[in-house]
């Protein structure tokens, strides 16, 4: 049933009727990047690859998120820690670990198959760049930055002696480490300067 | 596998005896003796099962495999579920497995729970999941969900059980399949079960590592991740592998192995599955040396020697195959041409004809090590193309084998295993030997004692049956006399011969013709007709007719400056019968092509270097002691990685006479169409034992290479040389006090060439023999110059190590 004359004069100034109506309600534009808003706190974003209070990494070179990726964006090489050249507790750590953000889909799946943690995202979402390369991530991109009485690897095993205590979560802190604290988190008796270990 | 075995035991002419039992309801007949949870497999049911393996003896250590027998035959029922793999099959016995069983059910998933209960969930992370019993059997088996709460049983993991075999004993269900097959195949109980209840566990003597030559059968039989290798332990999981059933390299056996790989790198190898050749065993060197074409000295382009620098330099392949062909034609026919021993048999064809119809020259000879004319002529006259002549389910039927000059343990671990196995039945090993090896002592054998060189005497002692079969050691070639006493003695018995060479490729290069007098097929070279019919086949005039000279002659022969030219496989110089003298040779001749994978002493000094392929990255066939062809296909395809074949092809189109076949498959076919010769033979030779006086001061050198040693093919796997047997100068006291050695002490060989020494280990010797490994700590050919029967000096050694001068 068309009305010409309602399709031909009203219609377009009814359109209009929605631009006026708004001049008067609160924007809606976002200042990224000049502002940035918080994610939701489980949002998927960059991943990140942790380590335990000492400094060691935890990840052991399973390879199982590069079996768990749908993807096929993580590639890990592992191998073996030596006598002088520990980055984990254990018999092996990951050489080498790549996650390639072309192809990743930030599903989540490698997090879920991770046996020791190891592999956790951020909220970090900024994943653009100009060229292809530096989308391949390293593991020195993906590592989590050293905190407080954490050391750089390759070192001596600090919590504990025994690898099975660092999995147990037994002589780990409750709450960021604190050097003074050491002494009662950490029955196996490590240094208590983890810094002059190394 | 289980009907093969059922069927191996009905192989005989004798009817076999059979029983009728029901099982689920099913009427089935097995023979006499079978095991329930075998014949429940005839009818296309599978008992889960963990201890139980076809190979070795029932033991009923796992308890997995319960059934409910309600009628055990005589009309009562056993009680309770009884372990189907220790039980017999009797007649009119009433078997009720999981399937229709809700008591054999119940009983199995209870078992199943109890084995579980301290195995640790680590299933993600172990090497073993994805291709483990365990982890298979609880899903098909076991009931999902664990009723045990309290805190898993953990040990301090993994401990050594040898530098190669590692344990974590909390995934250890108990069931004793490694230490049975230390104790029964291989005859090595360095493992055992110790401790009791919750605490048992595999545990290993303090004084003595579990360093036994076929430790790595155990982690492949181990049902759950208890046992794994150093060298493979979390590198990768089945799933990322690719499979590919391949051939042993590094003895003669022919052992089936399967290669697996990922990422264009071998991760392991595993015994294959060939009850005809090596059952389901291979011995440590099969397993885990394959590293060694990837430990940084591969030759990966062709190397071309540039005239005004001395160096060579790299070069594309059509600028070095014209460099070779131009060095070679410059020859003008005086080339000799040594592939050596561990050519496929393909590969081996192509260097036969390739000397024979492009050089034109009879000067091949595939042996790099000790070897006679009287050898080439018993291999002419009694091994080339006797295919199957003696096979090793026939060493298990033999009323005696003979071993003479070889030492199965350490020169061929699958004919050790059968013997072992052979002796178990009754077989009665005989060793023709200096004393007797721990080898022989497994396989409860009986020691002829020998002096080297003395064999023919022995031999002629022998009293020997028909159903006799004498194994001859390629070290038999050093004694003068030592063939044609073979022959003599099996001959008066009317008992058969095999040749044991040591490496893969010498049985393939003999029937392929490599070998001056004998062309391929086991032509003779002196027979018109062979010769005839071989330039027929392949289509030439004629092939040429003259004697050819075999390894030392061409090596002498280039020195004197009469051979111009030499072609060059994979020949180590320190296996030659003289090394020092075949450095002078290759200094002096004038052009060397060199068909090396690795850098070499011969490649240093070769004027073009061509690279070719690994076994690993090639197709081809090696021929085993039996004479049984065995093929295999190439596991990585390197698309720049050539075969020998595929090179000579280009230098014979270079040198205008194309061989006419260029790759595998068309050589292989090539030799199917020449096939054997099928007139008459040479005869066996009649060489007299050399009767020379010792000289005086002199000890006679009984040696062999243990089968892990320092040889090349070993390279880049520490964890298996950690296993290797000490470096130890066998001698019997009375020998060591003559030469005022303290039995235990240090001694020296020595030679003109150079002096070798050992920590010494009183053995019972004849007087005036020691024993020495060949090639362990230092090479004997390389710094002494001798090996087998030769003559050496002994003294009391310095202890500044084991190092030649």
């Amino acid at each position: 049933m068309s009305n010409p004359i309602k399709e031909t004069l009203w219609d377009p100034i009814a359109g209009f009727g929605v631009t006026f109506r708004t001049m008067f309600r609160k924007t809606v534009t976002q200042q990224y990047p000049f502002e940035k808003v918080p994610t939701a706190p489980r949002f998927h974003g960059r991943h990140q690859l942790n380590r335990w209070p000492d400094g060691l990494e935890k990840c052991i070179g399973c390879e199982l998120c590069a079996w768990a990726c749908p993807a096929d964006a993580i590639y890990v090489e592992g191998a073996s820690n030596t006598e002088g050249d520990r980055h984990s507790p254990g018999e092996r750590y990951g050489r080498v670990y790549q996650i390639n953000y072309l192809r990743c889909i930030l599903c989540g799946l490698c997090i879920e198959a991770c046996p020791t943690r190891a592999l956790t995202m951020t909220n970090e979402y900024e994943l653009a760049d100009n060229n292809r390369a530096d989308l391949i991530y390293e593991k020195s991109d993906l590592l989590a930055p050293l905190l407080p009485g954490m050391v750089e690897p390759p070192h001596e095993m600090m919590i504990s002696d025994d690898h099975q205590d660092y999995y147990r979560g037994k002589s780990l802190p409750i709450f960021p480490i604190d050097s003074s604290l050491n002494a009662d988190v950490n029955p196996a008796g490590a240094p208590r300067e983890p810094g002059g270990a190394v | 596998m289980t009907v093969d075995e059922v069927s191996t035991g009905s192989t005989g002419t004798a009817p076999v005896e059979l029983v009728t039992l029901t099982i689920d309801d099913v009427e089935v007949s097995v023979p006499k003796g079978t095991l329930v949870i075998r014949a429940a497999e005839l009818i296309g049911t599978e008992i889960p099962r963990f201890c139980d393996h076809p190979l070795l003896d029932p033991v009923g250590a796992c308890r997995q495999c319960l059934v409910e027998i309600t009628d055990a035959g005589n009309g009562r029922g056993f009680p309770k579920p009884q372990a189907s793999c220790t039980i017999e099959v009797a007649a009119g016995m009433v078997v009720k497995t999981q399937v229709t069983s809700p008591v054999a059910e119940k009983a199995q998933r209870g078992n199943m729970e109890f084995l579980l209960i301290n195995h640790p969930l680590d299933c993600p992370v172990c090497d073993k999941g994805g291709e483990c019993p365990l982890q298979n059997q609880s899903m098909t088996h076991g009931q999902g969900e664990t009723r045990f709460t309290e805190v898993k049983r953990t040990f301090p993991k993994p401990i050594k059980v040898s530098e190669q075999v590692l344990l974590d004993r909390e995934r250890c269900v108990l069931c004793a399949r490694c230490t049975r097959f230390s104790e029964q195949i291989a005859g090595d109980p360095f493992i055992a079960l110790v401790e009791r209840g919750s605490q048992q566990q595999v545990g290993i003597y303090e004084e003595e590592p579990f360093n036994s030559y076929f430790s790595g059968n155990t982690i492949q039989i181990c049902p759950v991740g208890a046992l794994t290798s150093a060298d493979y332990r979390f590198r990768a999981r089945p799933f990322d592998l690719v499979s590919t059933p391949s051939i042993a390299e590094h003895d003669s056996s022919g052992s089936a192995i399967r290669v697996d790989h990922r990422r264009g790198r071998v991760m392991r190898r595993l015994a294959g599955d060939d009850p005809e050749v090596n059952e389901e065993w291979i011995t440590d060197k099969d397993r885990f040396a394959f590293t060694y074409a990837t430990v940084g000295d591969r030759i990966t382009t062709p190397l071309v020697r540039n005239p005004e620098t001395e160096q060579l330099e790299p070069a594309s392949w059509p600028a070095a195959l014209a460099a070779a062909a131009k060095g070679l034609a410059a020859a003008e026919g005086k080339v000799g041409v040594l592939p050596g021993g561990r050519l496929t048999a393909e590969d081996a064809f192509a260097y036969s004809k390739f000397a024979r119809t492009v050089l034109r020259t009879n000067d091949i000879d595939f042996r790099a090590r000790a070897h006679s004319e009287e050898e080439a002529q018993f291999l002419a006259s009694r091994i080339a193309t006797t295919s199957l002549d003696v096979t090793f389910a026939d060493l298990e039927k033999a009323s005696t084998v003979v071993l003479v000059a070889l030492e199965p343990e350490d020169e061929n671990g699958s004919i050790f295993l059968r013997l072992r196995k052979a002796s178990r039945s009754g077989v009665k090993v005989v060793a023709i030997a200096s004393h007797a090896t721990r080898g022989l002592r497994k396989m409860n054998g009986e020691l002829v004692q020998t002096v080297p060189g003395h064999e023919p005497a022995a031999l002629a002692a022998l009293e020997l049956d028909q159903d006799a079969i004498l194994l001859a050691g390629e070290r038999l070639a050093s004694v003068p006399g030592g063939f044609s006493a073979l022959v003599a003695a099996a001959d008066k018995a009317g008992a058969r011969i095999a040749w044991v060479p040591r490496r893969a490729g010498e049985r393939g290069a003999l029937e392929a013709g490599c070998l001056p007098d004998l062309l391929p097929g086991g032509r003779p070279l002196d027979d018109v007709e062979a010769r005839t019919d071989l330039a027929a086949a392949w289509g030439v005039r004629t092939v040429p007719a003259r004697r050819g000279r075999n390894t030392t002659e061409i090596l002498e022969e280039t020195r004197l400056g009469v051979v111009h030219a030499l072609v060059i496989g994979g020949v180590e110089i320190t296996d030659l019968p003289d090394p020092a003298a075949a450095r002078r040779a290759l200094a002096k001749a004038e052009f060397i092509v060199s068909l090396e994978v690795r850098e070499s002493e011969v490649t240093e000094v070769a004027d073009v270097v061509l690279p070719v392929a690994p076994v690993v990255e090639k197709p081809g066939s090696f021929v085993n002691w039996e004479g049984r062809v065995r093929t295999f296909d190439a596991v990585l395809h390197e698309p720049n990685s050539l075969t020998d074949i595929r090179i000579l092809a280009g230098l014979a189109e270079e040198l205008g006479q194309p061989l006419g076949f260029r790759t595998v498959a068309q050589a292989r076919a090539a030799m199917v169409e020449l096939g054997p010769w099928d007139g008459a033979r040479i005869p066996a030779p009649t060489v007299e034992p050399d009767t020379t006086a010792a000289p005086k001061r002199a000890v006679v050198l009984d040696t062999w290479r243990l089968m892990i040693d320092d040889g090349r093919n070993q390279d880049g796997q520490l964890e298996l040389k950690a296993t290797a047997r000490p470096a130890v100068l066998r001698a019997s006291e009375a020998t060591l006090k003559a030469f005022d050695v303290d039995p235990g002490g240090m001694a020296t060989l020595s030679t003109d060439a150079g002096i070798v020494s050992f920590p010494t280990e009183v053995a019972e010797l004849p007087d005036g023999v020691v024993w020495a490994p060949a090639n362990s700590g230092a090479s004997l050919r390389a710094a002494l110059g001798v090996g087998y029967a030769d003559h050496v000096t002994l003294s009391t050694g310095s202890s500044d190590g084991k190092g030649a001068s």
